[in-house]
């Protein structure tokens, strides 16, 4: 069941590296079914992790224990070595319905989360400002969400969760609503969000050729039970120019090993 | 744009009281009056006072009534969006409520609570607290679960999130609860004089029959449906106010 690791990929062991997110034994029941089965999982700091997996394998399930916002049946979730027991300022989310308020502005909806942690009008407003302007929004400060296209709501997604400062950006197929041409802008975008800020990734997603584009690390989950059957390091990816990754050989033969893996889970 | 919207309104008006004009012309029966003599009655009844005094009657209950209807029922259909047990515990009784023959209960509430305006307040409570009830409480259970796990993601309080979340997402079928309410509050209220005892409306409605003024009675009954209308432009004003971004629609569509 379990797929060979592939030994030129996994090259650099995660013990070596600073853990930023660690799971531990966690394991989720929904009445009689088992969404998570003792499932562990580090998260090396700075780097993009992605969760990849069938659907109904628990990626979105297992994002969610991190952000705090489900309890896990059984296990227990450390952020920078503290249990997780809910939501809190070191994670933010990024939804995949971008969870935009309706009836608030654009700057109201990036300036929301500093609003609920009791910052003042006038300084969340200019923090706001700012990453409305690095998400390329600048100009639509006082635009609703439905006046938006779908990309663009999305950015305002990421720059609420962004305007917060916390370690850890937690999100859930951010992308899967958008058009395959902002996609493919977000995933450029993601990847330079990823170098330059110091912040770590966990990243849900069932497109594979997504996940080897963006990650440090892809977990591949599979389902019932989920538990990660294997971890790949596409390392050698992330020195190469972004313009041809699509078109290297070690690009196609990750992606191609991965769907070799996944094949059967797929109805 | 504007000014074709007013055409169009006043084009239609004009229809529906032609017709009414031509009806009472034919006459469809003798007990209806065109429209014209049932406005010259309702300028009479304004120039004399009567209209007033029965407004200032009629009024009392109703006000009072839908005040009532709208607090309680806010809260109860909150609570009852909010919280699984006070929903089974509390629904049922506001399903009845509305499911239930008022004509048929208004001699229980004279019984109970004699002939006075207590009684009056009940009618136009029992019509106008279950639709409130039961929207609000619909609209707080279909709040997007995106949206409040968004909001429990940033740290929200409890608090937090009904109030800057769950109402305001709410509040659009909240407001169409509320101007079912009114409206509904206004059949109770003439309900209520026509049924208990005549005062305010009720009276001209009643007295004008009995003497056979037709045109005093259709008069008075135009009046109460142009205050209903009015009643329900106003509230609109206020949704339109308080929640602005509502109404241009949602991130979803």
């Amino acid at each position: 069941m379990a797929m060979p690791q592939t030994n030129a990929l996994s090259e650099e062991s995660p013990s070596t590296a600073d853990i930023a997110v660690s799971a531990r034994n966690v394991s989720k029941n929904y009445d009689n079914v088992e969404a998570l089965k003792d499932l562990s999982l580090e998260f090396p700091r700075g780097q993009l992790t992605s969760l990849l997996g069938p659907s109904g394998c628990g990626k979105t399930t297992l994002l969610k224990i991190i952000a705090g916002l489900l309890e896990p049946s059984a296990g227990t979730v450390h952020v920078n070595g503290q249990a997780v027991t809910g939501p809190g300022p070191d994670r933010a989310f990024v939804f995949q319905d971008f969870a935009l308020l309706p009836w608030a502005s654009v700057i109201r909806n990036v300036a929301f989360g500093l609003e609920l942690r009791g910052v003042a009008t006038s300084e969340r407003e200019a923090i706001a400002e700012k990453y409305i302007n690095d998400v390329g929004l600048s100009g639509f400060e006082k635009s609703y969400p439905h006046e938006l296209s779908g990309g663009m709501r999305q950015r305002v997604g990421l720059a609420r969760a962004l305007s917060v400062d916390a370690d850890v950006l937690l999100m859930d197929e951010p992308f899967s609503a958008v058009d395959e041409q902002t996609r493919r802008k977000f995933q450029e975008d993601l990847l330079s969000l990823v170098a330059n800020e110091n912040k770590t990734f966990i990243f849900v997603t069932h497109s594979i050729e997504e996940a080897v584009y963006v990650s440090d690390q892809i977990a591949i989950l599979l389902p019932r039970p989920s538990r990660v059957s294997d971890i790949i390091r596409p390392t050698g990816l992330r020195e190469k120019d972004l313009t041809t990754i699509r078109r290297d050989p070690e690009y196609l033969d990750i992606v191609d090993e991965i769907w070799t893996s996944l094949k059967t889970y797929v109805e | 744009m504007m000014n074709r919207s007013l055409l169009l309104k006043l084009l239609s008006a004009f229809i529906v009281f032609g017709t009414w004009e031509i009806a009472g012309r034919i006459p469809v029966s003798y007990a209806f009056p065109t429209f014209i003599e049932s406005m010259k009655a309702l300028f009479d009844m304004t120039v004399d006072g009567r209209l007033f005094a029965a407004y200032g009657e009629t009024l009392k209950p109703l006000v009072i009534g839908v005040i009532i209807s709208a607090i309680v029922g806010i809260a109860v259909g909150l609570w009852s969006g909010l919280n699984e047990w006070f929903d089974w515990l509390f629904s049922p009784i506001f399903i009845v409520m509305q499911a239930a023959p008022l004509a048929a209960l208004i001699p229980l509430l004279v019984m109970i609570y004699g002939i006075g305006l207590t009684s009056k307040i009940f009618v136009v409570c029992i019509m106008a607290m279950p639709v409130i009830v039961l929207n609000t409480a619909g609209a707080v259970r279909n709040t997007p679960s995106s949206l409040t796990e968004m909001g429990r993601s940033f740290q929200a309080s409890n608090w937090e999130v009904i109030l800057k979340i769950i109402i305001p997402a709410a509040s659009p079928v909240i407001f169409s609860g509320l101007r079912l309410g009114v409206s509904a509050g206004f059949i109770g209220a003439i309900l209520s004089e026509l049924k208990i005892t005549p005062t305010g409306v009720g009276d001209i409605i009643t007295y004008s029959r009995s003497i056979a003024d037709y045109a005093s009675m259709y008069a008075a009954i135009f009046s109460i449906i142009v205050l209903a209308v009015l009643f329900l432009n106003v509230l609109e004003k206020i949704e339109r106010f308080l929640f602005e971004g509502n109404n241009r629609g949602y991130a979803s569509d």
